[in-house]
């Protein structure tokens, strides 16, 4: 693991970025000198994949992930800026190990993976065919990774390649392969077009490694293949984003790269070493792999057990190593191809099996590659770095949205990938959203079946839960309720464990019913988890309860007293309205770490929500230096909506509180009320045995049980008050934080936006003076810097914009929920009161008689 | 501050804890009180047919200390010895309503015009509530001692009810106050020593033990229901506030909500009233008829104690006789004085008898009347509660 750490652990950004640019400049026609980095790189990745792999060393195998758990997030953490650079680096030494894990886990499914085999057989026949299809098809995912990453380190990773690649002997063929495959993406139809050009570039690409190439390509058509069937829609947005981000490079030919050329044009490279064969064969039917890798989606979308991707790889593998091995540059490019695929098996591992076979195939290229050909893999290494990252990325988009399938096997992995590819994973809610509509549509039939389970599950469950449950039978098929809160361990490592019950109709989760034991701390990750996803983006993630240490150590002391009941009763109740207020966001219900928290069995300890540990420190840094930047941001709002809203829930948030502390001293005051009756009431008992009139000491007694029965009354009235009108404002207050929190992101985007643009206004002027300066050297990169920021300025307003929508639609749901919500609860609470009167009505009618007996 | 009490408040305040016989010979009421700072001033109303009056119908101005005194010449007086003696109405006390006035406006920059204007009139109900508590127990007094047989004749009840100058009673000194303090000193002490005379009649030694317990119970049932009435009106007060707040909420929310809130906000407002007539219906049912028994039952004790102490007096006039009989010297005085003694004891048991079995009776009669009344007044409320949450359920259900 030594290495791992090494490599997480990357030299300062743009030295190692300029390294591996002047590697991946070698690349298309000569041969690196140095080849040490790309090699240790190579070696690295590689090695521990050797020896992981060997069955024979479970216990490396399984540590192995942990460690590496652990490890890349504290050093994204300490080097924010290189982030991106690390994240490649980081994930490479992490993949193999995870595959051998992995592959372990596949052989005993071998037979699983057999059987789906078959229906890739036609898939490997067309291989031959269809190599530039697919790399059409995994062009624009990639590119679309790029344009929707909203990172701003990613970009300013590529640009630093660009710059240095403006430098480079190979300008030309740079610049002209990302024009061309610009056009090449933006009619997929159409590739055959925009090949031609392609091969003229790389005439110098090495001549026969169709086969090797193929499999390059279908190891990110596979790879391609999975992420499709999460974006049916993302496959046409790169087209949008190309067509907006075309115009300036095509004009400016001369200009370097951006970023997403950069990255075509290493497709493009790879596209044409594969010379005619694709133009040929193109004809073929691209319809019908989109059809299988669709066919591919509905089947783990049903079976829920998708070992389709993986075996895909396997397949491809065994049939591609077979045929070429014999040819040197095919085990560079299958070396390549390995890399890639390792990506992209990360992905697929987060499904849960596979990948293995995959695994097993390059560990034996390794070898011999290692041996023979030194210089060239670890060329082509250095180059495939570069690739890497964006595929990398788009593995890792992929990873996440694939994880969305309702995915249980490697949940270390997933947890890295989620800390890694936060950003990355930015499109996946739509691709989720997409999802959701597929969804839904079993869902409404299912409405009557899932009623009838709520029917079920009303057995178990306390008065509050009712309500809840009325909720579901509204429009959703998701029915949870936590039960049974339990004190586990003793002293003060103490800790409440409930019971998650979960009652489904929906298709992607495994089973209808299922049941998960989760500690309070799990809540508060799940909720970490999903702001870091969702806020951003502009929705409103539900939060849970707060951590209450005063509620809590009363627990832990173990008095079994009625305040410390009362408050883990309220906990619990207020942890199952939050669960229920995440599966009723159609969005958050699609989410992964959703469904692994209702789903899996065990859920690896949050560690981050402790309040005192270093995460709780970290996120008290980052909420002072947010409460600062909000201070000194000023955002002249340009939509009227907006502002009112904000001052409306500033307003609403002001007034509930009051409205708390108010039903707060209310419930108190009732209590109080309640004991001073019981008091009473033994008092009034005292008087009337010692009442010497027989008629009227029995009405003093009987006065005695009114008044006590009055006590229970006003007790529940307390209690009432406390859960369903003080524990609802307190439930709203909380919302309303994160409808804050969903305005500060949109301000957040705009900033971003705002700052983009005075940088671009910044690099126009530069040029302007270097215009009149007349320094012409400079001047390209001025340029450069312009259509870069541009470039910049343009997604950001979408970033803008599509934060704007999205907290704009989010408050109007926020809006819709609360209003049902309120309404619901209101009449809840006023009924629980209005039954309370009816029987004070009851106990006093009874009491009247016996004071008229009195004589 | 200043208030006044108007006439039509007074109609149904009569004989509340009390069931007085009407004897329309003597009529007495307090139509009218005026508030200035600490000194009530108590317009005292007599009609009579009685010719010791010079005329039927009359008024005269009295205070507080004036009640006083003429509850302490009645119980100085000899000849009243045997009777119980109705207790002095409570000094009056408006320091709890004007110190809540008081942290009202410390706090009147928390709480919205609305609210203020709300809890302020709160306030002032219950300030008036006071008053005319007090009132009410002064005026009880009167009809108390115009109803008995006895002291209605007293010349001095005459006195404070003719006399239409002020008083003018002295007020008591710093001595005087110590020497009351001091005489009730004694009197504890004593009663401590002639409770270990023996009681020579059963009825009074089950009298005394009866009302020796019961008072300590009523005392405390009567502590107890004062904190319950003054949480109830607690609760009462907190849903003002949540009421004046739900309808700021309502005001600033633009959504559907906002009528369902403004609704919510109105009916706290009057389940706010209801709860405050609960609250102050069990005040003036329970805890005044209890409060008040607690002191009557103290009239009863001090009854006993002179009846106590009379006996005491017999039994040492028995021992002084037996000792001027064994010194042969001064027997006739002390004869004579036995012979007083216990003639004076006699009359007092006789008397302390009849007393204690019409007040028993008494006793009984208001418990049975004010209990009714509180059953059906928490009936009433809580009907009213009903009809409005009920209401307002289907209120919002159909919005």
């Amino acid at each position: 693991m030594a290495t791992s750490s090494e490599r997480t652990s990357p030299p300062p950004f743009p030295d190692s970025e300029d390294q591996d640019l002047a590697e991946c400049e070698g690349v298309g026609d000569r041969v690196s000198d140095e080849d040490g980095d790309g090699e240790d790189l190579f070696l690295s990745a590689s090695g521990p994949t050797m020896s992981d792999m060997d069955p024979a060393l479970p216990t490396t195998m399984t540590n192995a992930p942990i460690e590496v758990l652990f490890e890349p997030p504290l050093d994204l953490m300490s080097s924010p800026i290189p982030e991106t650079e690390t994240k490649p680096a980081a994930a490479a030494p992490v993949k193999p190990l995870v595959e051998a894990v992995v592959e372990t886990v596949a052989e005993p499914v071998a037979e699983l993976v057999e059987e789906p085999l078959d229906e890739f057989d036609d898939l490997v026949d067309l291989s031959t065919d269809v190599p530039s299809v697919q790399a059409t098809a995994a062009e624009s995912p990639l590119v679309e990774a790029e344009a929707e990453t909203p990172s701003e380190e990613a970009c300013e990773d590529f640009v630093d390649l660009s710059e240095s690649d403006s430098d480079s002997s190979q300008e030309e063929t740079l610049l002209e392969a990302p024009a061309d495959s610009a056009a090449a993406s933006s009619d997929p139809q159409d590739v055959s077009t925009a090949l031609p050009p392609g091969d003229v570039a790389t005439g110098s690409a090495a001549d026969e490694q169709p086969g090797a190439l193929l499999e390059v390509d279908i190891g990110q058509a596979s790879g391609n293949g999975e992420k499709q069937p999460l974006s049916d829609d993302l496959f046409f947005d790169p087209l949008a984003n190309l067509a907006d981000a075309g115009p300036p490079p095509t004009a400016a030919v001369k200009q370097p790269a951006p970023p997403q050329q950069q990255q075509q044009q290493h497709q493009l490279q790879q596209l044409q070493q594969q010379q005619q064969p694709p133009l040929d064969l193109f004809e073929d039917d691209p319809n019908d792999l989109f059809g299988e890798s669709r066919h591919a989606k509905s089947a783990k979308q049903q079976q829920q057990q998708p070992p389709q991707p993986s075996s895909l790889f396997g397949e491809v593998d065994e049939d591609i190593f077979g045929e070429p091995l014999g040819a040197p540059a095919a085990k560079k490019a299958g070396n390549m191809a390995s890399r890639e695929q390792r990506e992209t098996t990360v992905g697929t591992k987060t499904s849960g099996l596979g990948g293995g076979g995959g695994g097993a195939g390059f560990g034996d290229v390794g070898g011999p590659l290692n041996n023979n050909y030194e210089k060239e893999p670890a060329d082509i290494f250095s180059e495939e770095a570069v690739t890497i990252a964006p595929t990398a990325a788009k593995a890792a988009a992929a990873a996440s949205s694939s994880r969305t399938n309702g995915v249980h096997g490697a949940s270390e992995e997933g947890d890295i990938f989620a800390e890694a590819t936060v950003e990355l994973s930015l499109d996946s809610p739509r691709a989720d959203r997409k999802k959701n509509t597929t969804a839904a549509k079993p869902s409404t039939s299912a409405t009557s079946l899932s009623s009838a389970a709520t029917d079920l599950s009303k057995t178990h469950s306390a008065s509050l839960e009712e309500l809840e449950e009325e909720e579901q039978e509204d429009n959703f098929d998701v029915n949870i309720s936590v039960t049974n809160p339990e004190k586990i361990g003793d002293g003060m490592n103490a800790y409440m464990a409930y019971k998650v019950s979960t009652q489904t109709t929906l298709a992607m989760f495994r089973t209808k019913t299922f049941t998960v034991r989760r500690r309070f701390s799990d809540f508060l990750g799940l909720y970490e988890k999903l702001t870091e996803k969702h806020a951003p983006n502009g929705f409103i993630v539900p939060p849970p309860p707060e951590k209450s240490i005063m509620g809590m150590t009363k627990v832990k002391v173990g008095k079994e007293d009625s305040s410390s009941g009362e408050f883990v009763e309220r906990r619990r109740a207020a942890l199952e309205r939050y669960l229920q207020r995440v599966v009723c966001h159609p969005s958050l219900l699609q989410d992964p770490d959703v469904r692994e928290f209702l789903e899996k069995e065990e859920l690896p300890r949050a560690v981050s929500t402790q309040a005192l540990s270093g995460a709780g420190f970290l996120k008290m840094l980052n909420k002072a230096t947010d409460a600062v930047s909000k201070m000194t941001i000023k955002m002249n709002e340009s939509d009227v909506w907006f502002e009112e809203k904000l001052q409306e829930v500033e307003a609403a948030d002001q007034q509930f509180r009051k409205l708390h502390g108010m039903v707060e001293s209310l419930v108190v005051h009732r209590k109080e009320l309640s004991l001073n009756t019981a008091c009473f009431s033994k008092s009034v008992a005292m008087l009337g045995s010692s009442e010497d009139n027989t008629a009227l000491s029995r009405a003093l007694s009987q006065l005695a049980e009114v008044e006590d029965k009055m006590e229970q009354l006003h007790q529940e009235q307390a209690s009432c008050d406390s859960f369903s009108f003080a524990e609802l404002i307190a439930d709203y207050i909380r919302l309303l934080g994160s409808v804050r929190g969903s305005f500060d992101h949109r301000m957040k985007a705009w900033q971003r936006w705002q700052d983009a643009q005075t940088m671009l206004q910044k690099k126009r002027e530069s040029e302007a003076k270097l215009l009149w300066a007349n320094k012409p050297d400079k001047l390209q990169q001025a340029k450069d810097d312009i259509a870069e920021w541009e470039a910049k300025v343009t997604q950001y307003e979408g970033d803008f914009d599509r934060v704007s929508s999205t907290v704009r639609k989010e408050v109007v749901r926020f809006e819709k929920e609360k209003v049902k919500n309120f309404k619901r609860q209101i009449i809840k609470y006023l009924e629980a009161q209005l039954k309370a009167q009816q029987q004070l009505i009851k106990y006093w009618d009874a009491f009247l008689p016996e004071a008229k007996a009195i004589a | 501050m200043t208030t006044a009490l108007g006439e039509s408040d007074k109609e149904k305040t009569r004989s509340v804890s009390v069931d007085l016989n009407n004897d329309t010979a003597l009529i007495i009421d307090i139509p009218d009180a005026l508030c200035e700072r600490d000194k009530v001033k108590f317009t005292v109303h007599t009609k009579t047919t009685l010719s010791s009056f010079q005329k039927p119908d009359f008024s005269v101005p009295r205070q507080h200390e004036d009640f006083i005194w003429l509850h302490d010449t009645l119980v100085e007086t000899e000849e009243y010895a045997g009777l119980i003696i109705p207790p002095a109405p409570p000094k009056p006390d408006f320091e709890s309503p004007r110190e809540k006035m008081h942290k009202l406006g410390e706090g009147e920059a928390t709480m919205t015009k609305e609210e203020y204007t709300k809890m302020k009139q709160e306030l002032e109900a219950e300030y008036l509530a006071v008053f005319k508590k007090t009132v009410q127990v002064h005026e009880v007094f009167l009809q108390r001692l115009s109803s008995h047989p006895i002291l209605s004749k007293d010349r001095n009840f005459h006195i404070f009810l003719e006399y239409d100058q002020d008083l003018t009673v002295r007020r008591k000194n710093a001595k005087e106050m110590f020497g009351g303090f001091f005489k009730n000193m004694v009197k504890t002490a004593d009663e401590v020593i002639i409770s270990g005379i023996k009681e020579v009649d059963d009825f009074f030694e089950q009298e005394k033990t009866f009302l020796l317990d019961y008072y300590s119970k009523i005392k405390d049932s009567t502590i107890k229901a004062e904190k319950m009435t003054r949480s109830h009106k607690n609760v009462a007060d907190d849903y003002i506030h949540i009421s004046a707040t739900l309808s700021s909420i309502s005001a600033d929310d633009s959504t559907a909500i906002k009528k369902h809130f403004e609704k919510l906000a109105d009916l706290f407002e009057k389940l706010r009233k209801v709860e405050g007539r609960v609250a102050s219906d069990q005040e003036l049912k329970l805890t005044e008829l209890l409060r008040y028994y607690m002191r009557d039952i103290q009239a009863a004790k001090d009854l006993l104690y002179r009846r106590a102490r009379a006996l005491a007096d017999y039994e040492n006039s028995n021992k002084a006789l037996d000792k001027a009989r064994l010194k042969s010297r001064d027997i006739p005085q002390a004869e004579e004085q036995q012979q007083l003694c216990l003639q004076k004891f006699d009359k007092l048991s006789e008397s302390g008898k009849r007393e204690l079995t019409s007040f028993k009776g008494r006793r009984v009669v208001a418990f049975r009347k004010n209990l009714i009344e509180m059953a059906e007044l928490e009936i009433k409320h809580a009907k009213n509660n009903v009809a409005l949450l009920q209401g307002c359920i289907d209120l919002v259900k159909t919005h």
